[in-house]
């Protein structure tokens, strides 16, 4: 009897725990289905004949002027203004993903370099960049974004800027302590004495190293940035109306809150918005797991402790 | 400590320095006349100027800027070019509302947070620990202002259909005239600022208490005889203070923003919603007035964060 013995690569061996991992395929399915429907949204307005801003004043409103709860026409119900809500949610989904992936890719980007910069470096560098980093933290959020918008009205552009403006530093402060680390290497070390300069030690020895931590973090700045930007546009500072969003569908359904008499109005945006950043976060926890199997969140500690103290 | 404190100031210092200057800046470098605003539409050049003339906005920016600081040090924050208010009396009227809903979700968010994190760390990979990581999930997930409408739907709005009022949909009710009242009308809004915040301190309190249990010290306590409880709650807890106080400090600038759109659902009017209105009608004094004061508060709130942290962390005394 001959068992073949057969070798199995780091990436295979990532995707193998990755896909044994049920609840974050399931999240990984919702989300390629997401892409899905931002990427068809017009092809569901075309379906149902319904346009994301087009209001049906006949059928999509009683005669008493209130929203028609869900029927064969209007799969998901309509709007205060008699709008398919099934359509504005498929529109609205291009703007939370789109905001919610590139504000995160944004903020890997910037977070990463600093985080590489404050690490390899150390020294004054390092501290100039924590306390900036410590500065980006104590700043309160949201009351600059409402300054901006008093200032410059509400926009895309303006809410993925105070987005990424706001959301590197996780980032930043991951990487830097990973580089601080990585830095006393040995291939480090070895690199640093066949005459590499620091360029090449920073983006060919030790970016390549980050690769688990980037990923990750990055996954999970997405959910932190989707529910940043509905949040923005709920309270009237992010996407301007008439263009769908999620937030701002739930901002007019709580408006006289009408959607005490008409729940499709919440109920579809809000499952939304939550299975949404819901999935991400299980996607980052399960890519968590696959890519670094000694931080397996239920396992007991006991493995762990001399890596924790040679860190800090 | 006493570098240690200096420094802890100095960074309190700078952080309000450059709000100040970040708002001075964003007001002059804005497009529109707040002179035409505050004297409308329809009012000739000459008064346009007069207003202008009246507010100091004639005058250099750095000078205007001196006695701004000046005049906002010594607590005079200006007049709201809507309805002519100083913009101090604005504020203050909002505060007693903020300040209730933030103090109690706080501490609302510690009473559940801790507890389930330490449920969750005494038998890792149990059923309890399952449904504490749930909760952690679904509460870092669920975006505040879809928590408190379906709040406001399930529980005022579905028994109120059925004849009866569970919980009032809003509105804020002075502590002095009826502490049961007022605590009656925050429950929701305290309930929905706290949720996401307790997801995250359960995930940090388990975190941590994991990582102690794990320490030889704790391994002599259990060596010695101590009942499990006894480790758990006198050797193991109380390490996890200090690094629960330093999240705290940093979740305090993000409070107010969570504040901010717990009171926009719940109709409570207090300094978030004040901000709010104040952007919808370009009332500039009072965005100033609100951004300063509430920089201030967070940096002091800081600063507090910082010193009890020296009383929880001997390590840094020395």
């Amino acid at each position: 009897m001959s068992t073949e013995i057969k070798q199995r690569g780091s990436l295979e061996l990532t995707m193998r725990r990755l896909i044994s991992d049920r609840a974050g395929m399931v999240s990984m399915l919702f989300i390629i289905a997401l892409v899905a429907v931002a990427v068809g949204a017009d092809a569901i307005a075309a379906l149902t004949g319904h346009s994301a801003t087009a209001q049906f004043l006949n059928t999509g409103l009683t005669p008493t002027g209130l929203p028609v709860p869900p029927n064969g026409e209007f799969l998901f119900g309509t709007d205060q203004l008699g709008r398919d809500v099934l359509v504005r949610l498929a529109h609205g989904a291009r703007i939370s993903l789109a905001i919610g992936v590139v504000a995160s890719l944004l903020a890997a980007i910037i977070g990463v370099t600093v985080g590489l910069v404050a690490g390899y470096f150390g020294g004054w560098i390092d501290v100039v960049l924590g306390r900036l980093m410590d500065l980006v933290m104590s700043i309160p959020v949201l009351l600059c974004m409402l300054s901006l918008v008093a200032v410059f009205g509400p926009s895309v552009s303006l809410s993925l800027t105070v987005i990424v403006f706001f959301s590197w530093t996780t980032m930043g402060r991951v990487i830097r302590g990973q580089v601080l680390s990585l830095r006393e290497r040995e291939f480090v070390v070895a690199s640093r004495s066949m005459g590499a300069g620091h360029l090449s030690i920073m983006f060919t020895d030790i970016l390549p190293n980050l690769g688990a931590p980037i990923i990750i973090y990055t996954t999970m700045m997405v959910p932190t940035s989707i529910i940043f930007e509905a949040t923005l546009s709920f309270l009237g500072l992010g996407i301007v109306p008439p263009a769908p969003s999620w937030g701002g569908m739930l901002a007019e359904a709580a408006n006289n809150s009408i959607y005490m008499f008409a729940w499709w109005l919440v109920l579809f945006p809000g499952l939304a918005l939550l299975f949404t950043t819901l999935s991400f976060n299980i996607l980052g926890d399960a890519l968590r797991d696959a890519l670094d199997p000694a931080s397996m969140r239920h396992r007991a500690p006991k493995k762990k402790k001399k890596s924790v103290r040679a860190a800090s | 400590m006493i570098s240690f404190v200096a420094s802890r100031i100095g960074f309190a210092a700078l952080v309000l320095v450059m709000l100040s200057g970040f708002v001075f800046t964003l007001f002059f470098v804005a497009p529109g006349d707040p002179a035409r605003i505050v004297a409308g539409e329809r009012a000739t050049e000459a008064q346009v100027a007069m207003v202008r003339e009246n507010l100091g906005l004639d005058r250099p920016i750095v000078e205007q800027y001196f006695s701004f600081v000046g005049r906002s040090l010594s607590g005079d924050l200006g007049y709201s070019y809507r309805n002519q208010q100083p913009v101090l009396d604005l504020i203050k009227n909002r505060m007693p509302a903020t300040i209730s809903l933030c103090v109690g979700a706080v501490v609302l968010w510690l009473m559940m947070g801790i507890p389930i994190g330490i449920m969750s760390a005494r038998r890792p990979g149990s059923l309890a620990d399952r449904i504490g990581q749930g909760f952690v999930l679904i509460g870092v997930s669920f975006p505040s202002f879809v928590l408190g409408m379906a709040a406001l739907y399930f529980l005022y709005f579905v028994p109120r259909q059925a004849g009866f009022t569970l919980f009032p949909p809003g509105g804020y009710r002075p502590f002095l005239d009826n502490p049961g009242l007022w605590a009656w009308h925050l429950m929701l809004p305290w309930f929905t600022l706290a949720f996401t915040s307790a997801a995250i301190y359960a995930r940090l309190t388990r975190g941590q208490l994991l990582e102690v249990l794990g320490e030889d010290y704790i391994r002599t306590a259990r060596a010695k005889g101590l009942s499990e409880r006894k480790v758990v709650y006198k050797h193991g807890v109380r390490s996890i203070f200090a690094p629960l106080t330093t999240q705290l400090g940093a979740d305090i600038a993000a409070l107010l923003g969570g504040a901010l759109v717990t009171e926009q659902v719940f109709g409570l009017q207090g300094i978030g919603s004040l901000a709010v209105q104040s952007v919808q009608t370009l009332d500039r004094p009072v965005i100033i007035g609100v951004v300063l004061l509430a920089g201030f508060f967070i940096v002091i709130a800081n600063l507090i964060v910082d010193f009890l942290y020296i009383l929880l962390d001997p390590r840094i005394r020395t």
